[in-house]
């Protein structure tokens, strides 16, 4: 009986006898992956291709695929146009919170590998669970703190001290950012370094290799994956990233997916909003393809 | 010496850890205190508290039908998510097929784009259709960002399976759904279980998808923007805080009764 459900699933294994008659002869990944891959079409690709459409019609038209113009982007690129500042803060400080995040998280990531122990899952659940909590809430949060009359200003003038004049700057922005991204660098961070067999780093340690020479021989180059998807993520979701800017930047930058909010909402104009979410895709697009394309989620994911 | 060195790094990322958690909780604490303080405005250091606002946040008809909306909109999303999720995961790391790779790739797309763009991509996406964004566009726009997370997190449950189990079945002559039943959902159950909880957690405190998806309609973290850009009021904060413990609340319950089931199972 299961060899002939084998013969029927071809190259799958363990397969079970499919039902109907027309399902025969699909792989059963196929079958498996259909309903997610018809979602995705209909709830991901179609919205992009929406966009891509919309971002090559007459400026301040709203039906898409009916005109073709590349007056849009040719409007982005006029010096004139400052929108490419917007492009160049959100780049900046996307840039800037990876780089801040490698060195926050590594020894939290550390430590949950090798140093926490039975107390791991306890600090995993930790930085979890900000991610179930809205981000406005959090940002918000931090705008109560340092606002005057607030936490902190409450605490220094008990001090006698001058208030802080921190929120409303880049800088605040900035620490947001950080501060919203943490777990997206620290889980696949932690990922990434559990794939450093402890036996490795221990035989090396035996032969005599030095700390720095451990941690750039083995521990880094073993966890690279971790660590470049860790970086890609919150790179992208930085670069898109609006809320920040928002509640604690008090609109001191202006991010490109407030540009792109504003093309579509108060000034109508979306063909422009959607020129300018064609070009922040291909950035991040781009990124992602190249860095994903290195990657074996398989291995990283599953350990095999 | 090289112990003592050990000892005094493991301290230092301890402290370090410890150190970033509480600059994580910190905001959360100063919204729990500026809704539990008395008065319009809040200021620091806290002359009285008082439960005014909460009592106020609990009477407001406009945010019970706001966290009824957002509760509606979290079950949907979970119920959908699993479904699609679960088979999206044995394509994801059970079977072998050709495209897999790809499918892989692809699959975490939708959670490597930055979301308020994705919000608004799925509105005009909705414009061109002709549908009109409400809730339920919501539910749809939460989906697409939820559903390759809740695949991972099953797919990693199916990493540790062995096929080997569903073929002993059937050749012991169990059907198909047999298999299903009492071989491979009992098997994968605890990440079904942790699928459903990030499903739920993720769609109740999502705000940039709900923003610009949700048309008329608000969900709790919408709700609260529009407070937050014009028209503070110290139920804000309240409703903020209630609703930091809700997930809390679902988190650890979910915690309790997943180890409540490994534990009279392995009896």
């Amino acid at each position: 009986m299961s060899d002939a459900a084998l013969g029927a699933a071809g190259t799958t294994t363990g397969e079970s006898r499919p039902k109907g008659r027309a399902l025969r002869g699909i792989p059963a990944g196929v079958r498996c992956a259909s309903p997610v891959a018809l979602f995705m079409a209909l709830g991901f690709l179609a919205p992009l291709l929406t966009v891509i459409g919309f971002a090559f019609a007459e400026p301040r038209t709203f039906t898409v695929f009916d005109s073709f113009t590349l007056e849009n982007f040719a409007e982005i690129f006029d010096p004139a146009d400052t929108v490419w500042m917007s492009f160049a803060w959100s780049l900046a400080l996307a840039l800037l919170t990876v780089v801040l995040l490698l060195f926050v998280c590594y020894p939290i990531a550390y430590g949950l590998v090798r140093v926490f122990g039975r107390w791991s899952s306890l600090v995993s659940i930790a930085f979890v669970f900000p991610l179930f909590i809205s981000e406005n809430v959090r940002l918000y949060g931090w705008t109560l703190f340092f606002i005057n009359h607030g936490v902190l200003d409450g605490l220094l003038a008990q001090l006698g001290l001058p208030g802080p004049d921190v929120l409303f700057t880049p800088a605040i922005t900035l620490f947001g950012m950080v501060y919203t991204y943490l777990p997206f660098m620290l889980f696949p961070m932690t990922l990434g370094l559990s794939m450093v067999p402890a036996d490795l780093v221990e035989a090396a340690r035996d032969f005599g290799a030095s700390r720095t020479m451990i941690w750039r021989e083995i521990e880094l180059p073993l966890a690279m994956p971790g660590i470049l998807i860790g970086a890609l993520l919150t790179f992208v979701l930085a670069a898109g990233a609006v809320a920040e800017a928002k509640i604690l930047g008090g609109q001191s930058v202006i991010m490109i997916s407030h540009d792109i909010e504003i093309a579509f909402t108060y000034s109508q104009n979306w063909p422009r909003g959607a020129a300018l979410a064609v070009l922040l895709m291909l950035v991040i697009g781009g990124l992602s393809m190249a860095v994903m394309a290195r990657l074996d989620l398989d291995r990283i994911l599953g350990r095999r | 010496m090289d112990a003592a060195r050990n000892r005094r790094s493991h301290g230092l990322i301890w402290i370090w850890t410890l150190f970033v958690a509480l600059v994580i909780y910190l905001p959360v604490a100063c919204g729990a205190l500026a809704g539990l303080s008395k008065g319009r405005y809040f200021l620091f250091p806290i002359r009285a508290f008082s439960f005014e606002w909460w009592e106020k946040t609990l009477d407001s008809l406009e945010i019970q039908r706001i966290v009824q909306t957002s509760i509606l909109i979290a079950l949907i999303v979970t119920l959908v998510s699993l479904a699609i999720a679960f088979f999206g995961a044995l394509a994801f790391a059970r079977y072998d097929w050709r495209g897999r790779r790809l499918y892989q790739k692809l699959l975490l797309l939708p959670i490597f784009f930055p979301q308020p763009v994705l919000g608004l991509a799925l509105l005009l996406w909705f414009n061109a259709l002709g549908i009109q964004p409400s809730w339920h566009t919501a539910i749809v726009a939460h989906l697409v960002w939820i559903v390759p997370v809740v695949t991972l997190v099953i797919a990693i449950q199916v990493y540790g399976f062995d096929p080997a189990m569903e073929e002993a079945a059937a050749d012991l002559g169990a059907g198909r759904w047999m298999i299903l039943k009492d071989v491979t959902l009992p098997i994968l159950w605890p990440g079904i279980w942790s699928g459903a909880l990030f499903a739920f957690l993720l769609s109740w405190g999502n705000f940039p998808l709900s923003l610009y998806t949700a048309g008329a309609d608000s969900t709790i973290p919408k709700w609260l923007y529009s407070k937050m850009v014009a028209g503070y009021t110290p139920m804000v904060p309240a409703l903020g805080t209630m609703s930091t413990l809700a997930a809390a609340t679902l988190l650890l319950l979910g915690g309790a009764i997943a180890g409540f089931v490994r534990k009279r199972r392995a009896n």
